[in-house]
């Protein structure tokens, strides 16, 4: 049996369904050329990458993707680097959303009074350009003896993420009935069972959403980890500089360095991408 | 019990008791890197060498492990490589700020008299003076002189290099010319406008257009220089619109776009060197470290380069003189192990020991007279070895052009300043070669930026 095709199907043409089809694919393959097109580069030798006119056909080698893995005799490749991004970006996303939860459900389901100030201060820390309290902040932490190190970075991440977090985890706890929280209480739930069992399931998608956020901004942050690291810890953005030499040929490195660089938050969002669609336009229909 | 929207509770405590709990014991569980870097505990010590990515700092750091570490084993290096913009800013703020992150620095010239004059890098005369093996006088005089401030060296020469013209022999025999052993840039020009051919996808000459004041700047100034143009003259009256710098920046302009290659506002030293090994342009201007890439067994053009001195017009040479430096940080906690590599960097026995395992065609140019007595050098590098010499060693870093200046240097002011406001005259300069303005409009704006930019840092009352 057909199924019945629904008024906007019966009224769309093939020839226009076929050029709309079309046009999605022209316009997704425009943005994922780039990408595909650092992927690619990173498979070439560095003569062949850097041709006046780019070429398409060309013998692969996976020497720059080994040499990017292991590194070259006496020098580090990007594992290293990779490790302290997985656990600064993991090490303050946790600490992120364990602070964030809090206070929004504090701004949300039972609003402290002045809970607009409140929310005015959070997003105001996120005023001062960060580079006009660098100095400062190198200060701090040279005199604290811990420049260079992953902890440092991750009290940073953990600040500069948390008033985006809060203001997101908030517009997500507006959305969830009062009734809910109530009916559990009258069933003698106290506030830690209330978020377990009723709120943050509820709130999954949401919160998978302002994680990933926070996580793939702690990941690509450049400014101050340059600023405040050198070896201990050191970024992923941090390895990707190195290669950029003005009298040197690096773009077959630099290709594949990026493209495994961009590797763990491509397998994160794409693990997240239910919840992720979900919990993205969670707060943005009242 | 019901909720209210107004109701107050203090429940939240718990929760942001356990988070704080949390970070600290995130926190505590990362590496205490302090303890790894000094590494006192087994009396090694780890010195941090901040360098600028290029490919022949890629192979110090190859060669460092058996080179250095195994003859000093109490002494392991660590290498933190930066894009050169990006090493500069975070070295400058690290000496400035007594950070102690770095042992060692690579830095440029332009930095020698204001950072020593701060008391951010370390004097090194009597720590080459007490190595006898380190043979001090073997460093080439304009190289060092560049890197001494008051008579005093403050940096080891790592590389050394100054800029003249490569040409591709084979498109030269085709069209009938020939280079003058000595050219004028009028000579170039003509040369240029005979073996431009856009039906064949080949530019006359490649020059630098790219914004920066290491970029366009670094080409174009050796240009200002031997006309008899100048950035400011003794008194820091700023020179840019004078008859002689607007000429000079006219010709390079002009030849630029005339007969130089297609999009030449985005090209510097890499964008060019892959235009000329791809046979699209039969002239290139630019640093002698060039000639070790263009000549090289892996060139599609090796063995069909020719090289010429830095054309001139009314001085006799107008090469650029560069080099990058190892400098010691005055607030270096690793004073003798950092002295230790530095003089290892630097030395006759590491470009011997780079010879060994690369070949003498790949050692470190520019720095050592011996280097360029060496008869293995000079066969690997026959064909620029001893032009490249001549060059660096015809630079007079005081007064590179006709009239005295107030401060030394040859392609930059030799002030701290000039990092900045050198940055926003090349971006004028490449908007004239873009066409997105005229020279005099591009050096009419550049000279109220330089000026300025000297009254403001109180050269100039």
């Amino acid at each position: 049996m057909k199924t019945p095709l629904t008024l906007a199907e019966r009224r769309t043409p093939l020839s226009v369904k076929l050029g709309l089809g079309l046009l999605t694919w022209f316009i997704v393959l425009v943005f994922f050329f780039p990408v595909l097109w650092m992927a690619l580069t990173g498979f070439k030798s560095e003569t062949a990458a850097n041709t006046p006119t780019p070429k398409f056909v060309f013998s692969p080698t996976l020497y720059e993707y080994q040499s990017v893995w292991y590194g070259t005799a006496g020098t580090a490749g990007l594992r290293g680097y990779l490790e302290h991004s997985i656990a600064i970006s993991a090490g303050s996303t946790v600490i992120v959303i364990a602070l964030a939860l809090p206070a929004a459900y504090a701004l949300a389901i039972r609003p402290i009074r002045k809970w607009r100030d409140v929310l005015f201060f959070f997003i105001s820390t996120k005023m001062l350009p960060i580079v006009g309290a660098i100095i400062p902040l190198f200060i701090i932490a040279r005199d604290l003896n811990i420049l260079d190190t992953q902890r440092l970075l991750i009290l940073l991440y953990t600040a500069m993420n948390l008033p985006i977090a809060v203001w997101m985890l908030r517009s997500f706890l507006l959305e969830v009935p009062l009734s809910v929280i109530e009916a559990a209480q009258v069933d003698g739930a106290r506030l830690p069972r209330q978020l377990r069992s009723v709120v943050i399931p509820l709130i999954m998608p949401g919160l998978a959403a302002a994680a990933l956020l926070c996580f793939i901004f702690s990941w690509n942050e450049f400014f101050l980890a340059v600023n405040l690291t050198t070896t201990n810890g050191a970024t992923v953005p941090i390895y990707l500089v190195g290669f950029v030499a003005p009298e040197g040929e690096f773009l077959a490195h630099l290709s594949a360095a990026a493209t495994v660089a961009c590797l763990p938050v491509l397998i994160a969002g794409w693990a997240a991408q239910d919840k992720l669609v979900r919990g993205l336009s969670m707060g943005a229909v009242k | 019990m019901s909720l209210t929207s107004t109701t107050r509770h203090r429940r939240g405590l718990p929760a942001a008791a356990a988070a704080a709990a949390l970070l600290a014991a995130t926190a505590s569980a990362c590496s205490n890197p302090n303890a790894s870097s000094s590494g006192s505990s087994s009396g090694a010590q780890t010195i941090t060498v901040a360098v600028t990515a290029n490919p022949l700092m890629t192979t110090i750091e190859n060669l460092t492990a058996s080179g250095f570490e195994a003859g000093h084993p109490n002494i392991k290096v660590k290498f933190v490589t930066y894009d050169e913009n990006t090493e500069r800013a975070d070295v400058e703020k690290d000496v400035a700020a007594h950070g102690g992150q770095y042992d060692v620095v690579m830095i440029g010239p332009n930095d020698i008299a204001s950072w020593a004059s701060n008391g951010w890098i370390d004097s090194l005369d009597s720590e080459v003076a007490a190595d006898t093996s380190y043979d001090v006088g073997d460093l080439l005089p304009p190289i060092k002189d560049a890197l001494s401030s008051k008579g005093h060296l403050y940096a080891l020469p790592f590389y050394g290099e100054s800029s003249f013209i490569m040409y591709n022999k084979k498109i030269f025999a085709a069209d009938g010319l020939t280079m003058p052993a000595a050219p004028t840039w009028a000579q170039i020009e003509q040369l240029a406008a005979k073996a431009d051919d856009t039906s064949k996808n080949v530019a006359g000459i490649c020059l630098r257009g790219l914004t920066g004041w290491g970029d366009n700047l670094a080409s174009l100034d050796t240009v200002i220089n031997t006309m008899g143009g100048a950035w400011f003259d003794k008194n820091w009256n700023a020179e840019l619109t004078s008859p002689a710098t607007e000429a000079a920046v006219n010709f390079y302009v002009n030849l630029v776009k005339k007969y130089g290659e297609p999009g030449a506002g985005n090209d510097s030293f890499n964008q060019c060197l892959n235009i000329f090994e791809q046979g699209q342009a039969a002239m290139w201007y630019d640093a002698t470290v060039g000639a070790s890439t263009v000549d090289a067994s892996g060139s599609p053009i090796a063995g069909d380069v020719g090289f010429a001195p830095a054309p001139v017009d009314k001085t006799k040479s107008s090469g650029w003189l560069w080099t990058w430096a190892l400098a010691l940080e005055s607030s270096s906690k690793h004073q003798s192990a950092a002295e230790q590599f530095m003089n290892w960097a630097t030395s006759k026995q590491y470009i011997a020991y780079d010879a060994s395992k690369n070949g003498w065609a790949a050692v470190p140019p520019g720095t050592r007279t011996s280097t360029y007595q060496n008869p293995e050098y000079q066969k690997a590098a026959g064909a620029f070895a001893n032009l490249t010499l001549q060059e660096i060693d015809s630079v007079n870093i005081n007064q590179p052009g006709v009239a005295p200046q107030p401060v030394p240097g040859v392609q930059y002011v030799g002030i701290p300043e000039f990092e900045d406001f050198g940055q926003q005259v090349s971006a004028q300069i490449t908007a004239a070669i873009d066409g997105q303005e005229s020279v005099s409009q591009a050096l009419t704006t550049s000279q109220q930026i330089a000026q300025q930019a000297v009254i403001n840092a109180g050269y100039k009352s």
